[in-house]
Protein backbone atom coordinates (compact mmCIF):
# COMPACT_ATOMS: atom_id res chain seq x y z
CA UNK A 1 0.00 0.00 0.00
CA UNK A 2 2.91 2.47 1.50
CA UNK A 3 5.26 1.36 -1.36
CA UNK A 4 2.36 1.49 -4.34
CA UNK A 5 1.59 5.62 -2.80
CA UNK A 6 5.59 6.03 -3.47
CA UNK A 7 5.45 4.75 -6.62
CA UNK A 8 2.77 7.18 -8.12
CA UNK A 9 2.94 10.21 -6.51
CA UNK A 10 5.91 11.22 -9.07
CA UNK A 11 3.26 10.45 -12.09
CA UNK A 12 0.35 11.31 -10.33
CA UNK A 13 1.29 14.85 -10.04
CA UNK A 14 3.07 15.58 -13.51
CA UNK A 15 -0.39 13.93 -14.93
CA UNK A 16 -2.33 16.61 -12.93
CA UNK A 17 -0.31 19.74 -13.30
CA UNK A 18 -0.23 18.80 -17.17
CA UNK A 19 -3.55 17.94 -17.58
CA UNK A 20 -4.65 21.38 -15.40
CA UNK A 21 -2.53 23.62 -17.46
CA UNK A 22 -3.97 21.78 -20.97
CA UNK A 23 -7.51 22.29 -19.43
CA UNK A 24 -6.72 25.90 -18.91
CA UNK A 25 -5.30 26.53 -22.74
CA UNK A 26 -2.09 26.83 -20.71
CA UNK A 27 0.83 26.58 -24.36
CA UNK A 28 2.76 23.86 -22.36
CA UNK A 29 5.63 23.29 -24.04
CA UNK A 30 6.72 26.94 -24.29
CA UNK A 31 5.12 27.87 -20.25
CA UNK A 32 7.79 24.67 -19.66
CA UNK A 33 10.91 25.90 -21.62
CA UNK A 34 10.53 29.47 -19.76
CA UNK A 35 10.42 28.20 -16.58
CA UNK A 36 13.01 25.31 -17.00
CA UNK A 37 15.70 27.93 -17.90
CA UNK A 38 16.38 29.13 -14.42
CA UNK A 39 17.77 25.51 -13.81
CA UNK A 40 20.97 26.37 -14.84
CA UNK A 41 21.07 29.68 -13.30
CA UNK A 42 19.99 28.55 -9.87
CA UNK A 43 22.38 25.72 -9.94
CA UNK A 44 25.22 27.64 -10.57
CA UNK A 45 24.38 29.96 -8.14
CA UNK A 46 24.54 27.42 -5.53
CA UNK A 47 28.42 26.30 -6.27
CA UNK A 48 30.35 28.77 -3.79
CA UNK A 49 27.84 27.94 -1.22
CA UNK A 50 28.35 24.35 -1.17
CA UNK A 51 31.87 24.57 -2.07
CA UNK A 52 31.88 26.11 1.36
CA UNK A 53 30.48 23.89 3.08
CA UNK A 54 30.81 20.43 1.60
CA UNK A 55 34.57 21.61 1.47
CA UNK A 56 34.59 22.11 5.10
CA UNK A 57 32.68 19.03 5.76
CA UNK A 58 35.15 16.94 3.83
CA UNK A 59 38.39 18.13 5.66
CA UNK A 60 36.08 17.53 8.80
CA UNK A 61 35.31 14.03 8.45
CA UNK A 62 38.61 13.29 6.83
CA UNK A 63 40.77 14.91 10.33
CA UNK A 64 39.17 11.69 12.29
CA UNK A 65 37.65 14.94 14.43
CA UNK A 66 34.11 12.00 14.58
CA UNK A 67 35.82 9.10 16.18
CA UNK A 68 37.36 11.76 18.71
CA UNK A 69 33.69 12.98 19.28
CA UNK A 70 32.05 9.36 19.60
CA UNK A 71 34.76 8.49 21.81
CA UNK A 72 34.27 11.38 24.52
CA UNK A 73 30.23 10.50 24.15
CA UNK A 74 30.02 6.35 24.00
CA UNK A 75 30.34 6.15 27.96
CA UNK A 76 27.09 8.47 28.22
CA UNK A 77 25.41 6.80 25.31
CA UNK A 78 26.08 2.90 26.90
CA UNK A 79 23.29 3.83 29.92
CA UNK A 80 20.75 4.48 27.00
CA UNK A 81 21.12 0.88 25.12
CA UNK A 82 23.26 3.05 22.69
CA UNK A 83 25.32 0.57 20.84
CA UNK A 84 28.76 2.40 20.00
CA UNK A 85 28.34 1.50 16.45
CA UNK A 86 25.68 3.97 15.74
CA UNK A 87 27.47 6.93 17.27
CA UNK A 88 29.44 8.08 13.84
CA UNK A 89 25.48 7.91 12.48
CA UNK A 90 25.05 10.62 14.92
CA UNK A 91 27.35 13.06 14.16
CA UNK A 92 27.88 12.43 10.52
CA UNK A 93 24.04 12.32 9.59
CA UNK A 94 23.32 16.38 10.08
CA UNK A 95 26.74 16.67 7.85
CA UNK A 96 26.32 14.31 4.90
CA UNK A 97 23.58 12.27 3.93
CA UNK A 98 25.69 9.80 1.97
CA UNK A 99 28.29 9.30 4.63
CA UNK A 100 25.28 8.47 6.85
CA UNK A 101 24.04 6.20 4.06
CA UNK A 102 27.11 4.75 3.90
CA UNK A 103 28.01 3.94 7.74
CA UNK A 104 24.11 2.65 7.98
CA UNK A 105 24.38 0.27 4.96
CA UNK A 106 28.13 -0.93 6.96
CA UNK A 107 26.62 -1.07 10.40
CA UNK A 108 23.62 -3.22 8.32
CA UNK A 109 26.06 -5.66 6.45
CA UNK A 110 28.52 -6.11 9.47
CA UNK A 111 26.39 -7.04 12.25
CA UNK A 112 23.17 -8.29 9.90
CA UNK A 113 19.32 -7.60 9.68
CA UNK A 114 18.23 -8.64 13.66
CA UNK A 115 20.90 -6.33 15.45
CA UNK A 116 19.67 -3.88 17.37
CA UNK A 117 22.36 -1.46 16.22
CA UNK A 118 20.97 -1.90 12.46
CA UNK A 119 17.20 -1.05 13.73
CA UNK A 120 18.66 2.02 15.86
CA UNK A 121 20.80 3.34 12.59
CA UNK A 122 18.09 2.51 10.35
CA UNK A 123 15.57 4.89 12.06
CA UNK A 124 18.38 7.74 12.40
CA UNK A 125 18.89 8.17 9.06
CA UNK A 126 15.30 7.63 7.72
CA UNK A 127 14.20 10.25 10.20
CA UNK A 128 16.45 12.95 9.07
CA UNK A 129 17.66 15.27 6.21
CA UNK A 130 21.33 16.55 5.72
CA UNK A 131 21.21 20.17 7.69
CA UNK A 132 23.99 21.62 6.03
CA UNK A 133 23.63 20.43 2.76
CA UNK A 134 19.89 21.55 2.72
CA UNK A 135 21.54 25.09 4.78
CA UNK A 136 24.26 25.95 1.58
CA UNK A 137 21.76 25.03 -1.45
CA UNK A 138 18.41 26.71 0.04
CA UNK A 139 20.16 29.93 1.05
CA UNK A 140 22.86 29.78 -1.53
CA UNK A 141 20.23 29.66 -4.35
CA UNK A 142 19.09 33.67 -3.22
CA UNK A 143 22.59 34.23 -1.99
CA UNK A 144 21.66 34.65 1.92
CA UNK A 145 25.25 34.67 3.95
CA UNK A 146 23.66 35.66 7.05
CA UNK A 147 21.87 32.86 8.51
CA UNK A 148 20.50 34.36 11.86
CA UNK A 149 18.56 31.65 13.91
CA UNK A 150 18.52 28.92 10.67
CA UNK A 151 21.27 26.53 11.47
CA UNK A 152 20.73 26.77 15.54
CA UNK A 153 17.16 25.26 14.77
CA UNK A 154 18.00 22.84 12.37
CA UNK A 155 20.98 21.51 14.84
CA UNK A 156 18.80 21.61 18.19
CA UNK A 157 15.91 19.69 15.63
CA UNK A 158 18.33 17.08 14.84
CA UNK A 159 19.55 16.74 18.15
CA UNK A 160 15.53 16.08 19.55
CA UNK A 161 15.31 13.72 16.58
CA UNK A 162 18.33 11.79 18.02
CA UNK A 163 16.75 11.66 21.33
CA UNK A 164 13.25 11.11 20.12
CA UNK A 165 15.11 7.99 17.87
CA UNK A 166 16.95 6.40 21.00
CA UNK A 167 13.93 6.47 23.27
CA UNK A 168 11.28 5.58 20.16
CA UNK A 169 13.73 2.50 19.32
CA UNK A 170 14.10 1.53 23.39
CA UNK A 171 10.20 1.06 23.58
CA UNK A 172 9.97 -0.81 20.07
CA UNK A 173 12.50 -2.78 19.91
CA UNK A 174 13.89 -3.50 23.46
CA UNK A 175 10.94 -4.12 25.43
CA UNK B 1 28.65 31.28 9.77
CA UNK B 2 31.81 33.06 9.37
CA UNK B 3 33.04 31.23 12.92
CA UNK B 4 31.35 27.82 11.68
CA UNK B 5 33.44 28.05 8.78
CA UNK B 6 36.47 29.16 10.39
CA UNK B 7 36.16 26.56 13.98
CA UNK B 8 34.80 24.03 10.76
CA UNK B 9 38.80 23.94 8.76
CA UNK B 10 40.50 24.95 12.00
CA UNK B 11 39.26 21.96 13.93
CA UNK B 12 39.85 19.66 10.70
CA UNK B 13 43.41 20.81 10.43
CA UNK B 14 44.65 20.81 14.56
CA UNK B 15 42.96 17.07 14.30
CA UNK B 16 44.43 16.10 11.04
CA UNK B 17 47.67 16.86 12.33
CA UNK B 18 47.32 15.20 15.94
CA UNK B 19 45.97 12.19 14.18
CA UNK B 20 49.02 11.91 11.35
CA UNK B 21 46.05 12.53 9.18
CA UNK B 22 46.88 16.00 7.27
CA UNK B 23 47.44 14.45 3.95
CA UNK B 24 43.76 13.10 3.82
CA UNK B 25 42.68 16.79 5.50
CA UNK B 26 44.32 18.02 2.42
CA UNK B 27 42.96 15.69 -0.32
CA UNK B 28 39.74 16.53 1.21
CA UNK B 29 39.58 19.80 -0.38
CA UNK B 30 39.93 18.90 -3.59
CA UNK B 31 37.24 15.99 -3.32
CA UNK B 32 34.94 18.05 -1.44
CA UNK B 33 35.58 20.81 -4.07
CA UNK B 34 35.07 18.38 -6.71
CA UNK B 35 32.14 17.04 -5.12
CA UNK B 36 30.50 20.57 -4.86
CA UNK B 37 30.55 21.30 -8.66
CA UNK B 38 29.09 17.31 -9.19
CA UNK B 39 26.34 18.07 -6.97
CA UNK B 40 25.59 21.61 -8.24
CA UNK B 41 25.64 20.10 -12.25
CA UNK B 42 23.54 16.92 -10.94
CA UNK B 43 21.08 19.55 -9.97
CA UNK B 44 20.48 21.44 -13.01
CA UNK B 45 18.47 19.05 -15.20
CA UNK B 46 16.67 17.85 -12.74
CA UNK B 47 15.93 21.49 -11.98
CA UNK B 48 15.18 22.54 -15.16
CA UNK B 49 12.62 19.82 -15.34
CA UNK B 50 10.69 20.64 -12.05
CA UNK B 51 11.11 24.74 -12.67
CA UNK B 52 9.52 24.10 -16.00
CA UNK B 53 6.55 22.02 -14.72
CA UNK B 54 5.92 24.48 -11.97
CA UNK B 55 6.02 26.95 -14.52
CA UNK B 56 2.97 25.39 -15.72
CA UNK B 57 1.15 24.63 -12.42
CA UNK B 58 1.36 28.32 -11.63
CA UNK B 59 -0.09 29.63 -14.79
CA UNK B 60 -2.86 26.93 -14.69
CA UNK B 61 -3.67 27.99 -10.87
CA UNK B 62 -2.95 24.38 -9.56
CA UNK B 63 -0.21 26.14 -7.12
CA UNK B 64 -2.72 28.91 -6.35
CA UNK B 65 -5.39 26.27 -5.21
CA UNK B 66 -3.53 24.06 -3.32
CA UNK B 67 -2.01 27.23 -1.48
CA UNK B 68 -5.53 28.05 -0.58
CA UNK B 69 -6.29 24.57 0.83
CA UNK B 70 -3.25 25.00 3.40
CA UNK B 71 -3.79 28.29 4.21
CA UNK B 72 -5.04 27.96 7.95
CA UNK B 73 -1.77 26.30 8.67
CA UNK B 74 1.16 28.56 6.46
CA UNK B 75 -1.08 31.71 7.75
CA UNK B 76 0.46 31.28 10.79
CA UNK B 77 3.61 29.65 9.98
CA UNK B 78 4.44 32.47 7.23
CA UNK B 79 2.14 35.40 8.96
CA UNK B 80 5.15 37.77 7.16
CA UNK B 81 4.20 36.55 3.90
CA UNK B 82 0.94 38.22 1.66
CA UNK B 83 -1.74 35.21 1.15
CA UNK B 84 -1.25 36.22 -2.38
CA UNK B 85 2.12 35.56 -3.16
CA UNK B 86 2.94 32.18 -5.04
CA UNK B 87 5.34 31.58 -2.44
CA UNK B 88 2.75 30.14 -0.24
CA UNK B 89 1.76 27.63 -2.45
CA UNK B 90 5.54 26.44 -3.45
CA UNK B 91 5.89 25.74 0.16
CA UNK B 92 3.20 23.33 0.29
CA UNK B 93 3.85 21.78 -2.87
CA UNK B 94 7.37 21.40 -1.68
CA UNK B 95 6.31 19.96 1.66
CA UNK B 96 3.90 17.67 -0.15
CA UNK B 97 7.11 16.12 -2.61
CA UNK B 98 9.48 15.76 0.60
CA UNK B 99 6.70 13.89 2.72
CA UNK B 100 5.93 11.80 -0.51
CA UNK B 101 9.91 11.06 -0.98
CA UNK B 102 10.37 12.95 -3.80
CA UNK B 103 13.43 15.02 -3.08
CA UNK B 104 14.35 15.09 -6.50
CA UNK B 105 11.35 17.71 -7.03
CA UNK B 106 11.24 19.00 -3.59
CA UNK B 107 14.81 21.21 -3.58
CA UNK B 108 13.81 22.87 -6.70
CA UNK B 109 10.49 23.60 -5.78
CA UNK B 110 11.85 24.64 -2.69
CA UNK B 111 14.57 26.96 -3.83
CA UNK B 112 11.44 28.61 -5.96
CA UNK B 113 9.27 28.90 -2.81
CA UNK B 114 13.20 30.96 -1.29
CA UNK B 115 13.38 33.07 -4.48
CA UNK B 116 9.57 34.00 -4.20
CA UNK B 117 10.69 34.81 -0.09
CA UNK B 118 13.49 36.89 -0.98
CA UNK B 119 11.22 38.91 -2.99
CA UNK B 120 8.98 40.13 0.44
CA UNK B 121 12.81 40.14 2.25
CA UNK B 122 14.02 43.41 3.15
CA UNK B 123 17.70 42.62 3.45
CA UNK B 124 18.56 40.29 0.74
CA UNK B 125 21.98 39.34 2.44
CA UNK B 126 19.84 37.66 5.79
CA UNK B 127 17.73 35.28 5.98
CA UNK B 128 13.92 36.45 6.61
CA UNK B 129 11.79 34.87 9.55
CA UNK B 130 9.22 33.14 6.66
CA UNK B 131 13.42 32.01 5.06
CA UNK B 132 14.24 30.34 8.60
CA UNK B 133 10.80 28.38 8.36
CA UNK B 134 11.03 27.12 5.21
CA UNK B 135 14.56 25.99 5.81
CA UNK B 136 13.35 24.57 9.30
CA UNK B 137 10.87 22.74 7.72
CA UNK B 138 13.42 21.64 5.28
CA UNK B 139 16.18 19.98 7.60
CA UNK B 140 14.15 18.21 9.74
CA UNK B 141 13.70 15.76 6.49
CA UNK B 142 10.21 14.96 7.13
CA UNK B 143 9.50 11.64 5.04
CA UNK B 144 6.29 9.32 5.31
CA UNK B 145 8.83 6.34 3.92
CA UNK B 146 12.38 5.98 4.28
CA UNK B 147 12.30 4.06 1.19
CA UNK B 148 16.27 4.30 0.93
CA UNK B 149 16.91 2.82 4.08
CA UNK B 150 14.31 0.36 3.85
CA UNK B 151 15.73 -0.23 0.69
CA UNK B 152 19.26 -1.41 1.90
CA UNK B 153 17.17 -3.01 4.59
CA UNK B 154 15.97 -5.28 2.24
CA UNK B 155 19.38 -6.11 1.04
CA UNK B 156 20.74 -7.66 4.16
CA UNK B 157 17.86 -9.64 4.51
CA UNK B 158 15.57 -7.52 6.64
CA UNK B 159 12.28 -10.05 7.40
CA UNK B 160 9.70 -7.26 8.17
CA UNK B 161 11.18 -3.63 6.86
CA UNK B 162 7.59 -2.26 6.96
CA UNK B 163 8.27 -2.69 11.05
CA UNK B 164 10.99 0.30 10.34
CA UNK B 165 7.90 3.15 8.78
CA UNK B 166 6.13 3.95 12.38
CA UNK B 167 8.97 4.22 14.69
CA UNK B 168 10.57 6.43 11.85
CA UNK B 169 7.35 8.31 10.94
CA UNK B 170 6.91 8.95 15.00
CA UNK B 171 10.41 10.55 15.29
CA UNK B 172 10.46 12.35 11.90
CA UNK B 173 7.22 14.08 13.13
CA UNK B 174 8.95 14.50 16.86
CA UNK B 175 11.50 16.55 14.88
CA UNK B 176 9.61 18.21 12.02
CA UNK B 177 7.00 19.73 14.88
CA UNK B 178 10.12 20.80 17.31
CA UNK B 179 11.75 22.16 14.30
CA UNK B 180 8.70 24.41 13.72
CA UNK B 181 8.34 25.32 17.34
CA UNK B 182 11.59 26.29 17.24
CA UNK B 183 11.68 28.43 14.66
CA UNK B 184 8.77 30.37 16.04
CA UNK B 185 10.06 30.83 19.37
CA UNK B 186 13.52 32.00 17.52
CA UNK B 187 11.22 34.27 15.39
CA UNK B 188 10.37 36.30 18.74
CA UNK B 189 12.97 36.47 20.90
CA UNK B 190 16.06 36.96 18.16
CA UNK B 191 17.01 40.70 17.26
CA UNK B 192 15.13 41.22 13.80
CA UNK B 193 16.54 42.14 10.77
CA UNK B 194 16.89 45.39 10.40
CA UNK B 195 17.92 46.42 14.00
CA UNK B 196 20.62 44.08 13.57
CA UNK B 197 21.92 45.47 10.19
CA UNK B 198 21.74 49.19 11.86
CA UNK B 199 22.95 48.70 14.87
CA UNK B 200 25.76 45.59 15.09
CA UNK B 201 27.31 44.53 11.89
CA UNK B 202 29.45 42.25 14.02
CA UNK B 203 26.61 40.04 16.14
CA UNK B 204 24.69 39.14 13.06
CA UNK B 205 26.06 36.14 12.06
CA UNK B 206 27.51 35.30 15.08
CA UNK B 207 26.11 31.63 14.37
Amino acid sequence: MMQTISLWALPAIILLILTMGLFKKIPLYETFTEGAKEGFKVSVNIIPYLVAIIVGISMFRASGAIDFIGQVFAPLLAKFNVPADTLPIMIVRSLSGSAALGVFSDIANNLGPDDYATKLSAVMVGSSETTFYVLAVYFGAVGISKLRYALLVGILADFIGIVAAILVCNLVFLS
Amino acid sequence: MNYIFYFLIVISIIFGAINGKLSDVVNAILSGAELSVKVAFSLIGIMAFWLGMMKIAEKSGLVEIIAKIIKPITKRLFNEIPEESPAIGDIAMNFSANALGLTNAATPIGLKAMEELQKHNKDKKSASNAMCMLLAMNTAGFQLIPATVIAVLIGVGYKNPTEIIAPTLLVTSIAFVSAIILAKTFEKFWAKQQIEESQNEDSEDSL
